[in-house]
């Protein structure tokens, strides 16, 4: 029995080592995990109380139940329709973000074009700009003079523009890193580039568009200048605007209203993610990376 | 103890010598060709060309005249040529406030979107199942959920008298956005945009092989020397990419202004609610534009330290 | 990349001036479409159904759109009118506004606030409403019910624009049941800020009470202004914008600081709460509560917040409980126009929009809705001071506290300027105060506030010290 442990002496005192360190580090990620949670779940509280609440405060607490919000903001004409208008232009961007994002992306991927990643970061520094404030004289004007003032269609096409630069820098990535081999056996069969495209390239990077269609569509939910400046009327504005006007004159926010709308106003997009992670996985693939 | 992990390290640099996912791919693959690669492009080109870089062009133009959107300025705007840019430059307000996004870039973006996003993919790194799902699952969902929802959540969360914060640690009367404006915008940026960099280093850690972290373990590496030798090698990329967005993304948000609205005193008066006060609130427009390009021009020098620092990610260690 | 934009911003300043030139020649003499039998009409107001002001919004969609079109009707003119309803914050609804105008779109009739009648009619998207909708508008009934001051709301430069909605003064409300626990007197009217603070002072004593609660400070916005600096600057006998210049570090904007550093320095007031985002709110629900002794507002304050009925921080006792009394000058004769009280208004003001297909109903339209009988309908029983005398006279009998706005308050008020930099000044004014109530004296505060301003309206030429 002795004589079987002599030869590794030197290693054993510094197993149990490794196993309490092991033991310790699995506490403290746990710890970590926990704290993580608590952290990230905290201010969601209040979004899951006020709205049951029949006289919501700040705080979020056990609320004296009650649907009489959701009665009294269904009597509001325009939150069900604005949750519908939203959906139209998040659907309508994420589409075209998506679409031309991956043909442009595949094309940055596989053929080479000199200043690629120049002309990508550029573009990326541009779009930080389209999305403040300074440019809604520009945007506006340029609605203006291509007729889409009042047009939904004017809504997506100018958020789609800003959105593109990231999705293609992130797309890219994503197609760097799937193996080219299938795409040539179906040349040498003879597909054409778009049906490579969208029988063999789109399977493989499905998780990857996924994340990029959540992304505009979370990007498009929450805008409000660039559909409050383009759309005339609450008939065809969003959520995003909606929840702008459920205050008083003077400035105060009806927290009946505000906290039932914005549960409402975030439920659709929580669905949406929750539907793409499990049936499309909702991921980096093999990252991004540069 | 220290010594143990450079060896394993180095013999994998040997044998696979690009960093990352998959070699490089080859170039054209699927047979595209110039013409029908431009085919492609051309889509997304145009939707940039006109909804993108036409809007831009035009703001930067703006910013070197006097244009306002109402009073005299709106009817007869003239070129002022670089007075809006000296003028902001020698602005005491303006410099306060691109240090103060600065802090918010390095504290809310570099430490806590990168910081925190790291610790978690790591901590998550070989989990499957419900705890996984759940902590993502909350982690994603403060990422989507619209800003004008979350920064309600987070003025109930920190609110003065009854804030959900204050009663938790019995602090009543703590008055978090008067007296640490910078830190609660900070920690709210930190909860908004962790998924983002969560979601990309735990793609990148899959990169890295599990047998050489067993080996580097098994060796007695504490953790730090795990990550320094053997996992930020192999992911210098990703941290890359995903600083060079968060980064971006951080330095142009204008989430904060509907927490603080830049207050008390601009103290928490980031650019993007600068331009926002000068160009909608002031009315200035030319000036605001001219900001706006400033941003734009450091948003470039952060991107290219970046690029210095990580770039280069064939260099030996 | 530095030179392509470069290019594109040269075809852009082509293009720039190629609008500005377009836009350079429109207007005509007379009003297009008089006779139209078919006519499309718009209106546009920061209102909406459900959600901010949503009275107003119901009243243009439920009463003033089926009345008039109903009139049209018995003329032989089928007219369309719809509501563009908004709601959302005051900038942002002039920023659509002012694009909308300067693309020669907009809706016919529009809501707007007095002060950018000015701004708009500088930057050319506001003609007199002579000058739009033809003679009719001169000839209208509702110009004699309508006070001289008041109609300044929607005059620029003497010449009438719009037709004003109605008016408000600002008063120092006080907590009478607080008063008499200090012993000071129910019926209290300060002749002097030195009143004001004595009775400040005394109110110090009664535990857990804020004295006075005069707003300061950039988070409180606008309402900094209105209720604060601009209050008690007319009752140093200064004026924020006078004969072309604006005000700079002046005698008065001195004293009107120094009253914040003996407010704010002395303990008399909460100087936490002006930072706050909803500090404004607090201050309202902290009055409704009896924390707060002496509170400055308008009477915005008595209608909407501390009213039993619907009220925003409801006090059931408000009839008995809440007092008020005029502003006073820093002594008495000391205000402006040598006044021994002062207040500020604002209000409201429905303009058309030049770019109007039918002008001359759209005019038709305003006028209707700036009728008694409307303003009564749009009132709907609640009190409020219109533009209007005869309405006024109806209405406010039955609540003295507006009344007494409309008799003794209103005569001694003052208006503020409606030209575009007013906002900026505004707000280095609020920031003035925000410095003097957080410790800095107030020649230092009113030192930093002149530089800001010389900035804004192009050198210390344009200002006065």
């Amino acid at each position: 029995m002795t004589t079987d442990t002599a030869p590794v002496p030197t290693t054993e005192p510094t197993r149990p080592t490794v196993a309490v360190r092991h033991l310790l580090a699995q506490i403290g990620r746990y710890t970590f995990l926990c704290a993580i949670l608590g952290f990230f779940a905290l201010p969601l509280l209040w979004l899951a109380t006020a709205p049951f609440d029949d006289t919501p405060t700040v705080t979020a607490s056990l609320p004296r139940f009650t649907l009489d919000n959701f009665r009294a903001l269904l009597d509001n004409p325009y939150a069900l329709s604005s949750l519908l208008n939203s959906v139209y232009l998040a659907a309508g961007t994420a589409a075209l973000v998506v679409t031309f994002a991956a043909l442009a992306a595949y094309a940055l991927s596989r053929v080479r074009v000199p200043g690629r990643d120049a002309l990508l970061y550029g573009l990326l520094l541009l779009s930080s700009i389209v999305t403040g404030t300074a440019t809604m004289v520009p945007l506006f004007e340029l609605a203006f003079r291509l007729n889409l003032i009042d047009s939904r269609l004017g809504v997506i096409l100018i958020l789609s523009g800003g959105l593109l630069p990231a999705a293609i820098f992130i797309l890219k990535d994503f197609m760097d890193s799937t193996p080219t081999s299938y795409e040539e056996s179906a040349r040498v069969f003879g597909a054409s580039p778009l049906q490579i495209m969208r029988h063999i390239v789109v399977p493989l990077v499905r998780p990857g568009l996924a994340t990029v269609g959540v992304w505009a569509v979370a990007n498009v939910w929450g805008n409000f200048l660039v559909p409050f400046l383009l759309l005339r009327g609450p008939d065809k504005a969003p959520a995003a605007v909606i929840m702008y006007t459920l205050y008083t004159e003077g400035g105060q926010a009806d927290l009946r209203l505000l906290s039932t709308f914005s549960l409402l106003y975030s439920l659709p997009v929580a669905l949406m993610f929750v539907f793409v992670s499990s049936r499309y996985g909702f991921r980096f693939h093999g990252g991004i990376k540069r | 103890m220290v010594q143990v992990t450079s060896p394993p390290d180095e013999v994998v640099e040997g044998a696979r010598p690009v960093t990352g996912a998959s070699p490089a791919p080859a170039p054209d693959a699927a047979g595209l060709g110039r013409a029908r690669a431009t085919g492609f492009l051309v889509p997304a080109l145009v939707l940039i060309l006109v909804f993108l870089v036409v809007p831009a062009a035009w703001t930067i133009y703006l910013g070197v005249t006097n244009y306002r959107l109402t009073g005299l300025a709106a009817a007869h705007p003239e070129v002022v040529g670089l007075d809006n840019y000296t003028q902001a430059l020698g602005d005491e307000r303006f410099r306060t406030s691109l240090l103060l996004t600065l802090q918010f870039v390095l504290g809310s973006a570099v430490i806590g979107q990168a910081g925190l996003g790291f610790a978690i993919a790591f901590a998550l790194r070989d989990r499957r199942g419900p705890l996984r799902r759940v902590v993502e699952g909350f982690v994603l969902l403060s990422w989507i959920l619209p800003s004008s929802v979350v920064a309600f959540l987070w003025i109930a969360l920190l609110d003065r008298d009854a804030g959900t914060l204050n009663a938790l640690l019995g602090i009543p009367g703590t008055a978090w956005l008067l007296d640490h404006p910078m830190l609660s915008i900070i920690v709210f940026n930190t909860w908004r945009g962790t998924a983002f960099s969560m979601m990309l280093y735990a793609a990148a850690l899959e990169n890295v092989p599990r047998s050489h972290l067993e080996t580097a373990r098994l060796a007695g590496a504490s953790t730090w020397q795990q990550l320094r030798d053997v996992v930020f090698p192999r992911i210098r990329g990703h941290v890359l990419t995903n600083l060079l967005l968060i980064s971006l993304w951080t330095f142009n948000d204008f989430a904060p202004f509907l927490i603080t609205a830049g207050g008390p005193e601009q103290r928490s008066e980031i650019l993007p609610v600068y331009v926002y006060k000068v160009a909608l609130s002031g009315g200035e427009l030319g000036f605001g534009a001219a900001i706006s390009f400033i941003m734009l021009l450091i948003n470039l020098v952060i991107a290219l330290v970046y690029l210095r620092m990580l770039g280069r990610r064939k260099e030996p260690a | 990349m530095s030179a392509k934009p470069r290019r594109a911003a040269g075809v852009l300043a082509a293009l720039t001036a190629v609008a500005l030139a377009a836009t350079a020649c429109g207007g005509s003499d007379e009003p297009a479409g008089k006779d139209a039998k078919n006519i499309t009409l718009t209106i546009s107001a920061n209102s909406i159904v459900g959600g901010k002001n949503s009275a107003g919004a119901e009243w243009i969609e439920k009463w003033v759109i089926p009345k008039f079109v109903e009139a049209q009707k018995a003329k032989g003119v089928t007219a369309k009118v719809t509501f563009q309803a908004s709601g959302v914050d005051d900038e942002q609804y002039k920023t659509k506004l002012a694009l909308d105008m300067r693309s020669k779109g907009g809706a016919d009739v529009i809501a707007v606030d007095g002060i950018w009648v000015g701004e708009f009619v500088q930057a050319g998207y506001l003609k007199p409403l002579s000058e739009v909708a033809g003679n009719q508008v001169d000839s209208w009934e509702g110009w004699s019910q309508i006070p001289e001051t008041v109609q300044g709301l929607g005059s620029f430069e003497n010449k009438r624009y719009g037709i004003p909605l109605g008016t408000d003064g600002r008063v120092l409300y006080y907590n009478k049941k607080l008063f008499a626990r200090a012993g000071l007197p129910a019926d209290w009217q300060p002749k002097s800020w030195q009143e004001i603070l004595d009775a400040g002072t005394k109110l110090k004593a009664l535990p857990g009470v804020t004295p006075i609660q005069i707003n300061a400070g950039t988070a409180m916005g606008e309402a900094t202004s209105m209720q604060g600096a601009l209050p008690l600057l007319v009752g140093a006998g200064g004026e924020i914008y006078k004969d072309g210049k604006w005000s700079g570090a002046t005698q008065p904007v001195k004293d009107m600081l120094d009253f914040y550093t003996k407010v704010y320095g002395g303990g008399l007031g909460d100087p936490k709460l002006q930072q706050e985002a909803k500090g404004r709110d607090k201050s309202f629900a902290e009055f409704a509560a009896g924390k707060i002794g002496i509170l400055a507002e308008g009477d915005y304050f008595w209608r909407s917040v501390v009213n039993p009925k619907d009220g925003i921080a409801k006090m059931a006792d408000r009839d008995t409980t809440v007092g008020y009394a005029m502003i006073p000058a820093k002594q008495p004769g000391a205000g402006i126009r040598g006044q021994d009280f002062v207040s500020m208004s604002g209000g409201g003001v429905r303009v058309l929009n030049p770019n109007s297909k039918f002008p001359s109903q759209a005019w038709e339209l305003l006028s209707f809705m700036a009728s008694a009988e409307a303003v009564k309908a749009e009132l709907a029983g609640a009190a409020r001071i219109t533009a209007r005398t005869d309405v006024n006279k109806e209405v406010l009998a039955a609540d003295p506290m507006l009344n007494f706005v409309a008799e003794k308050v209103l005569p001694l008020t003052a208006y503020r300027p409606p030209l575009a930099v007013y906002p900026q000044v505004s707000v280095a004014l609020q920031e003035a105060t925000a410095a003097a109530a957080s410790g800095k004296s107030a020649d230092e505060a009113a030192a930093a506030y002149q530089k800001k301003v010389e900035g804004f309206v192009g050198g210390p030429g344009n200002v006065t010290s």
